[in-house]
């Protein structure tokens, strides 16, 4: 990492714009147990964490796919975009969640809500979860599920997602956190930039 | 305008901001255990950063710990090496690890106020979504991932959006039976798993003002629960006298100081919420989770409900799907439904107090056949204070296990799981599917609720029950 101007800065994958296939998830409440159960996060890594994507909906108790698990249909096969419920992400703060999510090939969500440290670990990621009015999401639920492999585009520049046919939903986000994944930003060497200031709280004890 | 307690807090701890931007907050205590933090430090490590203040880091192990007797080799492969690896960072960063031979190794959220580390008016954080326990002492407390871990070691700060402020008022006596833990389930039954997202959560009231400190960290502990990114209540008397004299928390004239701040603390009476809500005490009654979040709850004396009667159809389909995976029928009573295992711990009821709630139902009773039941004290402290007390004899005499402290089967990390199909009555917070064992059936009750059913072998009306 070079240690002048503003290269230090860049750690993360920048994010701008996705065109993938879009795998509806149509659960309301998906907590992060279900994301990735406890048995993955023995591990002292972050990677290699897809396998357990979902395991105990993905896998039959004897091992085997559960063929009627939405992740195992082969329409979805290689998806970047899942489409879920509201409050997804709720529950347990395992930063294993969204490198699960990442490892499979997930780099966008989208949902009518999702629980805030979830929401907070997918930005960290380099990870884009947009919030969308629950209509908006049930009508990318229709598009997505009457043409299974369907895929759908972000531009996180313009803000907006929109379907092969046209159709596009505007999306609001942080400005901050945009600038942050656009840019792909390290946000401790962010933070280091104030230690002046961090130092003088410090002192003021 | 006056202040809210969280806001006084929040502006205590402001070290930078400009216009658009997030606040860049300072954080006076930082928690740590083994299983969020190996990849802060190893990443950590990679960039060649240091820990900016290390002493204001504290670690225990407790999420994948057998509870075995102590001491123990642990047999998992992975779960001992993230011990040993959580022991390695603490010794190289030069921060104070509570280990396993530790006499104050213990669940993280039951040793920060037992130590006196958790003080009112801090900034409180850890890898862990039930930090919001440590809100019960007057402290802004809320749950992080591993980045932010990683951000806090090596900056002591996060960069926090001002989140809204929600009051939660309960006002009343709680009736005979009724506990702090059926409190808070009820609030989440009444607002949702979601009700609170994006928000601060401020319990007050006089139930509330009412409540033991023990009895508050179990309403706090839940905040995330319905969705709050924290819980908190006012420190008062009750916090001022739990804290003094504890181990980390000030001496002498020094603690006489805190306490003249600390009083300073309470949202002041024209303080605005962002969201109120207020609840009646007396028309709480024992609570029971039917389903498979903590909202999907009822009171132990009404049905379940039946999905047909449910219009939306994403509740309907959660509602049918929870109820096929609990093996639950439509409009049934919990009351008499038959258990196999009850687990009295975690963060949430594991204290002294809820030890003794718990032992009082079950002292000379045996648990009934065919069910098996633990105790798992919170920390070592705990385990040995009920010790002292008799309370192992007690659960012991009746059949319970006496196990060593640690989460357990709160999340099933370590040996104690549910096995497919075993139902659990459980003091902990999370009846997620498989939460504690793949395909097990978790229902989250109060310690009373808990020891009732092990000695009975089904749920009961604890307010029915002599004791
Ligand atoms: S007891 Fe359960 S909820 Fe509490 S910290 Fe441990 S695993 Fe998390």
């Amino acid at each position: 990492m070079s240690a002048n101007g503003h290269t230090e800065l860049l750690t993360m994958q920048p994010f701008r714009q996705l065109t993938a296939i879009a795998v509806p998830l149509d659960r309301a409440n998906v907590d992060t147990d279900q994301i990735i159960p406890k048995q993955f996060l023995k591990n002292v890594l972050r990677s290699g964490l897809g396998k357990g994507l979902f395991f105990d909906w993905r896998y039959l108790p004897d091992g085997d796919p559960n063929p009627e698990f939405v992740l195992n249909r082969p329409e979805y096969r290689g998806a970047g975009i899942l489409l879920a419920r509201e409050n997804f992400g709720c529950g347990s703060s395992r930063e294993h969640a969204p490198w699960a999510l990442k490892d499979f090939g997930i780099q966008a969500l989208i949902a009518p809500s999702f629980a805030d440290i979830f929401y907070n670990n997918c930005l960290q990621n380099g990870m884009l979860p947009i919030s969308l009015p629950g209509a908006e999401v049930d009508r990318l639920f229709q598009v997505v599920s009457a043409a299974p492999g369907t895929q759908l585009s972000i531009n996180l520049e313009k803000q907006h997602v929109s379907t092969p046919h046209g159709e596009t939903f505007a999306f609001e986000l942080d400005a901050y956190q945009k600038q942050c994944l656009l840019e792909g930003w390290d946000s401790i060497a962010l933070t280091l930039r104030h230690e002046d200031e961090i130092a003088a709280f410090e002192a003021r004890g | 305008m006056g202040k809210t307690l969280f806001r006084k807090i929040w502006d205590r701890h402001r070290v930078h901001e400009e216009p658009g931007k997030p606040v860049l907050l300072y954080i006076d205590l930082h928690l740590i255990h083994e299983v969020t933090s190996p990849q802060a430090f190893e990443a950590l490590r990679k960039a060649g950063r240091r820990v900016r203040r290390p002493e204001r880091t504290y670690a225990t192990m407790d999420h994948n710990v057998p509870t075995d007797p102590r001491p123990i080799k642990i047999q998992d492969a992975n779960s001992a090496r993230q011990i040993e690896v959580l022991a390695a960072n603490c010794k190289a960063f030069g921060i104070q690890l509570f280990d396993l031979d530790s006499p104050h190794q213990g669940i993280v959220h039951v040793i920060g106020p037992e130590l006196g580390l958790t003080q009112p008016g801090m900034t409180i954080v850890c890898g862990d979504s039930h930090t919001a326990t440590h809100g019960a002492l007057g402290a802004l407390a809320f749950g992080i991932g591993t980045s932010e871990v990683e951000h806090v070691l090596a900056t002591q700060c996060l960069w926090q959006r001002q989140p809204k402020t929600m009051q939660i008022r309960v006002d009343g006596q709680l009736p005979a039976g009724v506990s702090a833990k059926d409190l808070i389930l009820y609030v989440i039954g009444q607002i949702g798993v979601s009700g609170a997202t994006g928000c601060v959560i401020e319990y007050a009231g006089d139930t509330i003002r009412a409540l033991s400190m023990e009895e508050r960290m179990t309403v706090c502990n839940m905040s995330i629960e319905a969705g709050g990114r924290a819980g908190m209540i006012a420190p008062d008397q009750v916090t001022f006298l739990l804290l003094r004299g504890r181990p980390h928390a000030p001496l002498g004239a020094a603690f006489e100081r805190a306490v003249r701040d600390w009083e300073t603390l309470a949202s002041d009476p024209d303080a605005e919420f962002d969201q109120r809500v207020a609840f009646r005490a007396g028309e709480i009654a024992p609570q029971v989770s039917w389903g498979t979040n903590p909202g999907m709850v009822t009171s132990i004396s009404e049905r379940v409900p039946d999905p047909a009667t449910i219009q939306d159809s994403v509740a309907r389909r959660s509602t049918e799907l929870a109820l096929q995976y609990m093996d639950l029928r439509p409009g049934m009573r919990l009351q008499g439904l038959a258990i196999d295992r009850v687990f009295i711990g975690s963060c949430t009821n594991s204290r002294l107090s809820d030890l003794e709630i718990a032992a009082r139902y079950v002292a000379g009773h045996k648990v009934a056949a065919g069910v098996r039941a633990m105790v798992v004290p919170g920390s070592r402290q705990v385990k040995a204070e009920a010790e002292k007390r008799g309370l192992d004899k007690i659960f012991r005499e009746a059949g319970f296990e006496w196990r060593e402290s640690g989460c357990s089967m709160c999340l099933g990390m370590n040996p104690d799981i549910l096995q497919p199909g075993e139902r659990c009555a459980s003091t902990s917070n999370r009846n997620f599917e498989g939460r504690q064992g793949r395909l097990g059936r978790t229902h989250l009750v109060s310690p009373a609720m808990a020891a009732a059913a092990a000695i009975a072998g089904h749920f009961v009306d604890v307010r029915e029950w002599p004791h």
